[in-house]
């Protein structure tokens, strides 16, 4: 791989002022993730976002589940950036990848077709008497802790390596399907050379994992995950990546999209409980984390505050690497310290004994 | 058909077959979007009839893998989201197992986006209905109250964080934006097909039963 070659997508990220949008998907599973990007954002580096409660889903797994039609998440899409412009903001950032593909993906249409622009001001007009401007500048949630990672790197307490050895830690990125490949110019390093996660690894003494099946899509397929029939399809492409990526012993895989990390952690999950076959060291599955966790970690934030005790598999061996404390016993708190039960245990966690996946020397 | 996605799509394929060698669909089903592109672009109205009544247009998972890597440009994911909508438009979509499908996200996806604001729910993922999710999920499920609240604010209450109550005002214009552009149309479409299907295939109505088949159904034969 050229290893220069994602400066050809380089794209410009608004510094400050934002108007975030919340994703389904990450407020479901990773509610800790969002808490930790507006932390970092405007405690650790200083910026102004704004977290509106008026904005709404997207509708985006609609869409993509061929139930909401585009003249309809069009106008969804054309209320967010009412809301924003009634706010007083240009920056629009977006904390899901799925909703990052529509928002380049409408605005690209508007542009080509402007008649469906028209459309749109008519139709958010007549339900909402809302008016919109287009976003200055339109950046996903990664692409600001990218454009910050210097800034992180400066305050890092926990290097993403071995604190044991001083090795770099060896990270899988999945960037997630709709982040570059509806069009590449939107994402860092495009779709093939996808930089924005490996850029944050890098900055922060880690080492990035070149694996085959790296640009392939973790599986979720929208219909193909969402009804019960159709699963099949998307574990068997989860199996497909973690099957190319075990052979170099990554540490942790590190996802973009809150979908990909629910699907490469749960599915590991699943394939433990149904063949006994666990990817990482000592017959367990490997971590994966958000790059809000990722940045968060390096910050020195408590893992637990992170919400990294709803993961399915265990993050605990990526802690102890980086040498992060943490309070065994307050993994499951609930609330104010409120004891809630323990989720029971599963194979991918300890106790895959006989089939764990052959491990390449 | 005069779907922009079909423009911005579909243009003079030739059938070199990257789109399929990259497609995580025709790894998994029987399946290939280079022959999807080829009966559009034959105008052939019967072949495209077929094509709508049949399984093959949904098995696609809209990745737009091949979005980057076709020669010409095209996107075959965008010519199946051009076909889905017209074989739900059309009521075709009944007539295949996958199809009918679209009951089960209508009643799922589509419901959950108008009553509470969100696609996805903590409350929609059933443990029950997700055995995937494994055990700690449950665990989430069971707790959220005393769970969420650490990282948010407002949980299910209005104001601002995650999994806030969305505010009845900022729904009502949700679904205003539904009906002025067609979205409560789609559904309402969707359910009278399904309707339809329903008493043809010997159930009462599409209800429940009805719902349970669509959403499990796997004939197994589509690899
Ligand atoms: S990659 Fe493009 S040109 Fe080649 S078969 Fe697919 S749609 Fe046609
Ligand atoms: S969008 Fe559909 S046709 Fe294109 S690569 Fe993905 S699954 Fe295949």
């Amino acid at each position: 791989m050229k290893r220069s070659s994602w400066k050809e997508y380089q794209k410009e990220i608004a510094d400050d002022r934002y108007y975030y949008a919340r994703s389904c998907i990450r407020q479901n599973f990773f509610p800790g993730s969002e808490a930790a990007f507006l932390d970092i954002m405007r405690n650790d580096l200083g910026k102004d976002v704004l977290d509106d409660p008026l904005h709404t889903s997207c509708t985006g797994i609609g869409y993509h589940s061929d139930i909401v039609p585009l003249e309809t998440i069009m106008t969804v899409v054309a209320r967010q950036f009412a809301l924003m412009t009634a706010a007083g903001y240009e920056n629009f950032t977006s904390s899901c990848i799925t909703s990052f593909g529509i928002y380049t993906e409408i605005l690209e249409t508007w542009h080509e077709f402007p008649e469906t622009e028209a459309r749109t001001r008519e139709n958010l007009f007549k339900a909402t008497g809302r008016e919109f401007r287009i976003p200055r500048n339109i950046a996903h949630t990664s692409d600001v802790i990218f454009h910050n990672r210097e800034q992180i790197a400066a305050r890092m307490v926990h290097p993403l390596m071995n604190v044991e050895t001083g090795a770099p830690l060896k990270g899988v990125e999945h960037i997630g399907c709709h982040y570059a490949k509806i069009f590449p110019k939107s994402g860092i390093g495009g779709s093939e050379f996808p930089y924005v996660l490996a850029g944050m690894i890098e900055a922060w003494g880690g080492e990035v994992v070149d694996y085959p099946e790296r640009r392939h899509c973790c599986g979720f397929g929208f219909r193909n995950y969402l009804v019960q029939a159709n699963r099949g399809y998307s574990v068997a492409n989860s199996q497909k990546k973690f099957a190319s990526m075990a052979p170099y012993r990554p540490d942790f895989i590190v996802c973009n999209c809150p979908g990909c990390a629910m699907f490469l952690d749960k599915w590991q999950y699943t394939i433990a409980e149904m063949e006994g076959v666990t990817y990482g060291p000592n017959g367990r599955g490997i971590p994966v984390i958000t790059y809000e966790e990722m940045a968060g970690l390096v910050l020195g934030y408590d893992p637990w505050q992170l919400g990294m005790q709803m993961h399915q598999v265990d993050v605990e061996p990526l802690l102890d690497k980086m040498g992060v404390k943490y309070d065994p016993d307050a993994k499951y708190l609930g609330n104010n310290g409120k004891l809630i039960g323990k989720p029971e245990q599963a194979v991918v966690n300890c106790c895959s004994q006989e089939r764990t996946y052959e491990v390449r020397q | 058909m005069e779907d922009v996605r079909l423009q911005e799509g579909l243009s003079a394929c030739m059938n070199c077959g990257v789109c399929t060698g990259v497609c995580p669909a025709a790894e998994f089903y029987n399946y290939d979007p280079r022959q999807i592109v080829t009966i559009v672009q034959s105008r052939d109205d019967e072949a495209i009839e077929r094509l709508l009544k049949s399984d093959t247009i949904w098995y696609c998972g809209e990745c737009m893998s091949c979005r980057p890597r076709c020669p010409r440009g095209n996107t075959p994911g965008y010519v199946i989201q051009a076909l889905r909508t017209l074989s739900q438009k059309l009521g075709f979509f009944v007539e295949s197992e996958k199809g009918r499908q679209q009951l089960a996200l209508k009643r799922t996806i589509g419901e959950s986006i108008l009553a509470t604001g969100y696609c996805v729910h903590p409350k929609l993922v059933k443990p029950e209905m997700h055995p995937e999710q494994g055990p700690v999920w449950s665990w989430i499920y069971d707790h959220d109250t005393d769970l969420f609240p650490k990282f948010s604010p407002n949980y299910m209450k209005e104001g601002a964080g995650a999994v806030r109550r969305i505010s009845d005002d900022s729904l009502q214009e949700l679904k205003r934006i539904f009906e002025v552009s067609g979205g409560m149309e789609f559904f309402d479409n969707i359910e009278r097909h399904s309707e339809r299907k329903a008493r043809e295939m010997g159930y009462e109505s599409a209800d429940q039963s009805y719902l349970n088949d669509v959403y499990t159904t796997n004939s197994g034969d589509h690899h």
